[in-house]
């Protein structure tokens, strides 16, 4: 029997049974619409949560006291800290292929000024961070360059944290107050606005050693490094790793996550979000591919005359087997595009009512979710069809 | 031709195998017009199936045309079926989803017929039976002599040699089948093997020649003409 045969009598028996083949089809379309649906808000916080983490650019590695062997926070549970200090970064200058290095003192204080006061986070920085994070400045000037300890008493506001404090007056050359430490504001950053939580339009950039000076800090919390390109991650992680060793005492008491590396331990994660996600949208499909494999159990039951009639004007066993899997997959395909279909028009709903909601559907989870309708259908059908191809042609002409 | 030596067909069943043919050997030339007749449990429909390829012999020979059949594969009898054999049953077997028309067209699917051909070939199958008109009718809107008549063009139309029909009037009444018989005959006039399965003794004596099967053996081998009118072969339980 060629592919018409098939096409014609396949479609013929789904037809003749319009109601059931409706459920059954409904059940794959419910299944294949919930994985449509979940992978896509899968995808859709992956591409969201990525576009987040590489605004930073995927040219940087960072350095934080502490040995951790997972991601995470060091020094939290009590890790050993040895200091990682303004030296340290002086040194990783020199390391070939570093474009910028930004030693990191953070702090949270109360920032005063014009008779206003804002507890925000103080960044102490140097100028280098600016090219690190690929901040810009809006008014002013970011840290004057130059030597990194002389700790001038100025400060960079966040677009935020100066409309708070001034209001819409001009900001630049007025004087803040920070831990009781009167800094001349030099400049005003860009709009930035919330990166994983984090407000970067409400804080204070201050010079480095004026921000361990006020905090009462002996190290810097993080070493931001830049460098060329991202090819050339492993290579400076290595470089940096080995001259901080040395300049340790030959231990390795420091941490250093590069942005690939970071990336990847994300995908990891949203890989398990996703596979996750998918196994719970694939509980629905398989209750839908056994509503087809029962209702393709029946009908073979029911058809038994049928296919003794068909052996005996010649059909072989193989071509009975073909027959009734080919019908199976007809309902599952049939639930499959119904499903996707189902399903993008539920993420347009979504993405109307709600446009904030990360939802994205590569057209390769489409396919994807045909080919899984197709394949359910040879799943859910394989038993029924091997019954149907076992029926001896006298008994199953008996049957009738 | 048709040649059976020595047929045998039991089944497992138990200790001791249930043989429901045993040692039948026959000839059946082609063109014949043969009744197999006898009570139930015989072995009719047993042979019949063998005929027809639905069943191969335990033992024995079975040559259709010179070739032997009994010992194919499953797949090659299907192909044996498809071009050589036609079936004709007592409850027509018509698929009550599909019309006439597709009815007819079943096996010409199996077999791969391109589409045109076998629009023509149905018209020309449907013809013969006198049935052009309800084409597009489906088996429950026909009559059961309509049905049959469906039936025998679906069995026809893949112009095999051999019509094996059992019980072909069994399900219509005696005007209806009478109708059947006569297009079974005339099918048979233009060169059809036909070997009809019955009861009915007057079937019987108008075939060529009857076999009467009695417990897996051939009992009685007479010209039709021969067969007496009373000659019954009701069911013995």
């Amino acid at each position: 029997m060629d592919a018409a045969g098939y096409l014609e009598l396949g479609v013929g028996a789904v037809r003749s049974h319009r109601l059931r083949s409706m459920l059954s089809v409904l059940g794959i379309a419910i299944g294949i619409a919930a994985v449509i649906l979940l992978t896509s808000i899968g995808e859709g916080t992956r591409r969201y949560m990525l576009a987040q983490f590489t605004q930073f650019g995927t040219n940087i590695l960072g350095i934080n006291p502490g040995k951790i062997d997972t991601l995470g926070i060091p020094g939290v549970f009590g890790g050993t800290t040895h200091k990682l200090t303004l030296d340290d970064a002086e040194s990783i200058r020199r390391i070939p292929g570093i474009e910028a290095v930004a030693p990191v003192a953070l702090g949270q204080a109360r920032v005063a000024g014009n008779g206003r006061g804002r507890s925000v986070f103080v960044y102490g920085a140097t100028p280098d961070l600016l090219e690190v994070l690929k901040f810009q400045i809006g008014q002013g000037s970011f840290l004057p360059p130059g030597d990194p300890r002389r700790g001038s008493l100025v400060a960079v506001l966040g677009p935020k944290l100066k409309r708070e404090l001034f209001g819409e007056a001009n900001a630049l050359g007025r004087f803040v107050r920070v831990a009781d430490t009167r800094l001349r504001v030099i400049g005003i950053m860009a709009p930035k606005g919330t990166l994983l939580g984090m407000d970067f339009d409400d804080v204070a950039y201050v010079p480095v050693t004026t921000a361990m000076r006020m905090f009462n800090l002996d190290e810097v919390q993080e070493i931001d490094v830049s460098f060329a390109h991202e090819g050339l991650s492993e290579n400076v992680a290595e470089n940096v790793r080995d001259l901080l060793v040395d300049r340790h005492g030959g231990r390795e008491d420091f941490t250093i996550t590069t942005q690939t590396e970071m990336l990847r331990v994300f995908h990891r994660v949203m890989d398990a979000v996703t596979a996750t996600v998918a196994a719970i949208a694939a509980i629905s499909l398989l209750v839908g591919a056994i509503g087809v494999f029962t209702m393709m159990w029946i009908t073979v039951g029911e058809r038994v005359g049928e296919i003794g009639l068909l052996r005996a004007v010649g059909a072989t066993a193989r071509e009975i087997h073909g027959l009734f899997l080919f019908e199976a997959v007809v309902l599952t395909v049939m639930g499959g595009a119904l499903g996707v279909l189902a399903g993008l028009g539920i993420a347009l709903v979504i993405r109307l009512a709600a446009p904030g909601l990360p939802l994205y559907t590569p057209i390769e989870y489409v396919v994807a979710a045909l080919t899984l309708s197709a394949v359910t259908g040879m799943v859910a059908g394989v038993l029924p069809a091997r019954r149907a191809a076992q029926l001896h042609p006298v008994e199953a002409l008996r049957g009738e | 031709m048709i040649e059976l030596d020595g047929v045998q067909r039991s089944y497992p069943v138990g200790a001791e195998p249930l043989v429901a043919l045993k040692d039948v050997s026959a000839r059946i030339a082609k063109g014949e017009y043969l009744a197999v007749m006898g009570p139930s449990g015989s072995g009719k429909s047993t042979l019949l199936n063998i005929l027809g390829c639905l069943d191969r012999p335990t033992a024995g020979s079975y040559r259709l045309d010179g070739r032997e059949v009994g010992t194919l594969s499953a797949d090659a009898l299907s192909e044996v079926r498809r071009h050589h054999i036609g079936f004709v049953f007592q409850s027509f077997h018509l698929i009550g989803r599909l019309s006439a028309h597709e009815n007819v067209a079943l096996p010409m699917l199996l077999a791969g017929i391109p589409e045109d051909d076998r629009r023509a070939r149905i018209s020309t199958a449907l013809d013969a039976v006198g049935l052009v008109h309800r084409a597009h009718h489906r088996p429950n809107e026909l009559s059961g002599g309509e049905c049959q008549r469906v039936a025998i063009a679906r069995a026809t139309v893949m112009r095999p040699h051999i019509l094996l029909a059992d019980e072909p009037t069994g399900n219509l009444d005696t005007a209806n089948g009478e109708q059947i018989m006569r297009l079974l005959e005339r099918m048979n006039a233009d060169g059809l093997t036909l070997v009809v399965v019955t009861h009915d003794p007057n079937i019987g004596r108008r075939s060529d020649r009857v076999l009467v099967l009695r417990d897996g053996e051939i009992v009685q081998r007479v010209p039709g003409r021969e067969l007496r009118p009373d000659a019954l072969f009701e069911s013995r339980a």
